[in-house]
């Protein structure tokens, strides 16, 4: 390859959900889009069929579709005054190994966020006053864009997607059977929700009972066959449980191959270099734009790609990273409060409960990456949270994922033996009688939350790692409290015999113990320059031409996966840039 | 050279490059929707071994060794057979022999941070799994003679279970080389992958592993069953087939 690529209008770093999803905006508004990503060409049907899918060693255990640590990890510690260590096997950093990046393997749990989430500080001091906002420790922001303002690209992103749901609120009726706490939405889900399992009637029965209100997870996993609006056909979940950590044979699972290279590889004006990992982003003299970008290929060349437009459109780690190591934006600084870059750095706050009947039939093999039910009761804002001391919740699900063997090997009531006959004689019962109570909890950003480059470990490109230093918020370790106790209670009430709750907010903060895969934030997104890296529309503050797009720019994160957010975001931009941008290149904000 | 000559060398090549994931895609522009639709080689599923000597645990004291830990961890029962007998010394070879054995996915860079376990809240490793089972194994036995007289695999099993316990929580330093209690838990994960892994990797021969539990193996459609909820279904397991 040259040294030099042909200038192109946009260049798209990172071919994932956000890559995928703003190339097929732009490439069908006319602009030429190169895609450049650090992973190999995949697909479904030469990649991942039913005759090879459904290999839990493989997939989920050895994680041959992520990226491995090897490639791509980071060094973390929980404090600034001590040194940070490299995470050196699979942890948190669940990144994608190929093209579509993590939208390959995901498991498909395809949700909006709450409205209050957006607003989170206003709304925050509106019901509570100041000093629930203020503890000294948060860093509480607004997204600079409301619910409202992203409803019709949630609509987009779940129509190309085909995500299988209820709805809970249309245009503000409350709908039977779907979850009361949704912020409105237009129209109902694109396909209906999938089956109810097993232990997701169990819940139901027991959550009905107390009063609380559960409903199906929209699933990414599809009810039946659809076409989506760019002419893609997908087809119907055969609840095999291969969703997490694989691929999936049947065009049923969404992804970026599933539901947009079928449309967006034909097009002339679109091209995708793989193999090829983006370091840095080039500056312009002026310094009020880049030029595009510079990426090394697996042969070792260091290659530029000119570009009138650059996206950033990678995992959320390496967005910030790349920005970081290009010195575009100021880093953030936790002493004094100044610089962006780096900022407001969250994840999920989990806990929950095992539990175990005795004499159940859960049938746990068949299911769906998403499946599962979910109360909202103590997620979000729902509920009154003046006498707590903590803001946001959890949403709490159980799972009718997947029963895979070697993973649920460890998945025993307390006192049962790890290995001999006792553990083969416990196996045999309890595979068959477990069950989880999830409370996936929201994760407020902290002043002393870091990612900046580590002084020490690089990458074989010899980048430095992205140093990330992080522990939960004070309000977060009592919402996973109070939400654990509130997963022992339903649990009882389910009939379980056997309890066993669990809270990640209990110890520090670690990369290594996969509580959740969600990282958020470094590159925060508001209407503050001084708070936030890009503007509303996703756009550098400081560079023009310079889109951030993806899960780095939350501001904080709330009770749910991220993925639908991200995807309504970045079609928002795509279509902020070619409804708006090209024709006049500049601010699309007032700073 | 003939084309099945050909053939040979060209999987002999693949079976060589050191690979991380199956990926071997290379480095290029693509442009338009790729029109080969073979199933990508890398991503077949792997031959089934069928027997014939190992390529790692070649030593026959070490082949003893684990063969006697692994027996301890799921026995011959009741509930099915025991791990060597459902193939997970061959696994474990197989394993060992590949990118897993040669810590292919890790980040290995120095230096080893001191308070990096503590930090991470489990055990890192710069070495291989391959190499810590050389030295833990060895580091076993010397323990079992000095302690016991005999290596572990000539201990009563009671003794064998004793040890064990005693790795698994942390009374037992075997060696100063060695995190015994990271060890422990080494080959009880790898135990539990070839007894519950495809038959196609070595072990869970005949599926008795997923028969154990009840799991139906590598089936792709439950649509007909999926609304039996709460019903014994009672399915034959299924396995992948082989590349060859």
């Amino acid at each position: 390859m040259e040294r030099k690529r042909p200038k192109t209008d946009v260049v798209v770093v990172g071919l994932g959900w956000s890559g995928s999803l703003m190339a097929e905006e732009l490439t069908r508004a006319g602009l030429n889009v190169v895609a450049i990503d650090r992973g190999g060409w995949i697909d479904t049907s030469t990649h991942t069929p039913p005759a090879v899918d459904p290999d839990e060693l493989r997939w989920a255990i050895r994680k041959e579709l992520f990226s491995p640590p090897r490639d791509n990890t980071v060094t973390f510690r929980n404090r600034a005054e001590q040194t940070a260590v490299p995470l050196r096997d699979f942890g948190i950093f669940e990144l994608g190994g190929g093209v579509g990046g993590a939208g390959f393997h995901w498991a498909g749990m395809g949700w909006r966020f709450s409205p209050w989430a957006f607003e989170i500080r206003s709304k925050t001091i509106e019901r509570y006053g100041r000093a629930k906002a203020q503890d000294d420790e948060m860093q509480l922001q607004d997204w600079g864009i409301t619910y409202a303002e992203l409803e019709p690209f949630y609509d987009r992103w779940e129509r190309i997607a085909g995500i299988s749901g209820q709805a809970g609120n249309i245009q503000g009726q409350i709908q039977p059977g779907g979850n009361p706490f949704e912020g409105p939405r237009t129209r109902d889900y694109p396909t209906p929700k999938l089956k109810t399992l097993r232990m997701m009637e169990i819940f139901n029965n027991a959550t009905e009972k107390m009063g609380l209100h559960p409903f199906t997870i929209p699933c990414a996993n599809l009810s039946q066959p659809y076409v989506n609006p760019l002419g893609v056909t997908m087809g119907a979940c055969s609840y095999c449980g291969f969703c997490l950590g694989f691929g999936c044979g049947n065009f049923s699972k969404s992804s970026p191959q599933a539901c947009i290279f079928p449309a967006l590889m034909r097009r002339s004006n679109f091209s995708v270099i793989t193999k090829s990992c983006v370091t840095k982003v080039n500056k312009a003299a002026d310094g009020k734009t880049v030029t595009g970008v510079t990426f090394v290929n697996e042969h070792g060349d260091t290659i530029e790609q000119p570009a009138d437009i650059v996206c950033l459109t990678a995992f959320q780690v390496d967005n910030t990273r790349i920005l970081l190591n290009s010195q575009i934006s100021e880093v953030y600084n936790a002493r004094t409060g100044t610089g962006t870059v780096g900022r407001n750095f969250t994840f999920q706050t989990v806990s929950g409960t095992d539990l175990w009947f005795e004499a159940e039939t859960i049938n746990p093999f068949i299911g769906a990456g998403a499946l599962g039910s979910q109360i909202d009761d103590y997620n979000s804002d729902n509920f009154d949270h003046s006498n707590l001391g903590f803001i946001g919740g959890a949403g709490m699900l159980t799972l009718s994922r997947d029963g895979m063997p070697i993973a649920k090997a460890s998945a025993l009531p307390p006192g049962t033996p790890r290995w001999g006959s006792g553990f083969k004689k416990g196996y045999a019962k309890y595979y068959q009688n477990y069950g989880v109570i999830f409370n996936q909890g929201c994760s407020m950003p902290v002043k002393a939350a870091t990612l900046d480059l580590d002084p020490t470990y690089r990458d074989k490109y010899g980048v430095p790692l992205l140093r990330v230093t992080y522990d939960y918020a004070q309000s977060d370790r009592n919402m996973a409290k109070f939400t654990m106790d509130r997963a022992v209670e339903i649990a009882r009430e389910m009939g379980a015999s056997h309890v066993s709750p669990f809270n990640f907010g209990d110890k520090p903060f670690t990369a290594g113990i996969v509580a959740s895969d969600h990282v958020i934030g470094g590159t925060p997104m508001g209407s503050d320059p001084t708070t936030s890296t890009v503007n509303p529309l996703l756009q550098s503050w400081d560079a023009h031409n310079l889109f951030v797009v993806g899960a780095s720019v939350f501001p904080m994160n709330d009770g749910y996966n991220p993925t639908g957010t991200v995807g309504a975001l970045a079609i928002r931009t795509a279509r902020a840039i070619h409804e708006t941008y090209v024709k006049h290149p500049g601010s699309l904000v007032e700073g | 050279m003939k084309r099945r000559e050909a053939l040979l060398s060209l999987g002999a090549a693949v079976a060589a490059a050191p690979a991380v994931s199956a990926d071997t895609a290379r480095a290029e522009v693509v442009r338009n929707y790729p029109q080969d639709m073979a199933l990508d080689r890398a991503f077949q599923p792997p031959s089934v071994r069928v027997g014939g000597p190992l390529t790692v645990l070649t030593d026959d004291s070490e082949r003893r060794t684990i063969g006697a830990i692994f027996d301890r961890l799921i026995p011959a029962d009741e509930f099915g057979p025991s791990a060597t007998e459902a193939g997970c010394i061959e696994f474990l070879d197989a394993q060992l022999a590949g990118p897993f054995g040669q810590g292919a996915a890790l980040y290995r860079e120095g230096p080893r941070a001191p308070d990096e376990d503590k930090m991470v809240q489990k055990a890192q490793f710069i070495a291989t799994p391959r190499e810590r089972y050389a030295t833990g194994l060895k580091a076993l036995d010397a323990w079992a003679t000095n302690k016991h007289g005999a290596p572990f695999a000539d201990l009563e099993a009671a003794r064998q279970d004793e040890i064990l316990a005693g790795m698994e929580n942390g009374d037992i330093e075997l060696a100063p080389e060695v995190n015994t209690k990271a060890f422990f838990e080494l080959m009880l994960q790898n135990v539990r992958e070839g007894y519950f892994s495809d038959p196609i990797y070595g072990g869970n021969k005949n599926m008795a592993g997923w028969k154990m539990i009840g799991f139906p193996g590598a089936r792709y459609d439950y649509r007909l069953y999926a609304d039996r909820t709460g019903q014994k279904l009672d399915l034959e397991p299924v396995n992948l087939i082989p590349k060859d």
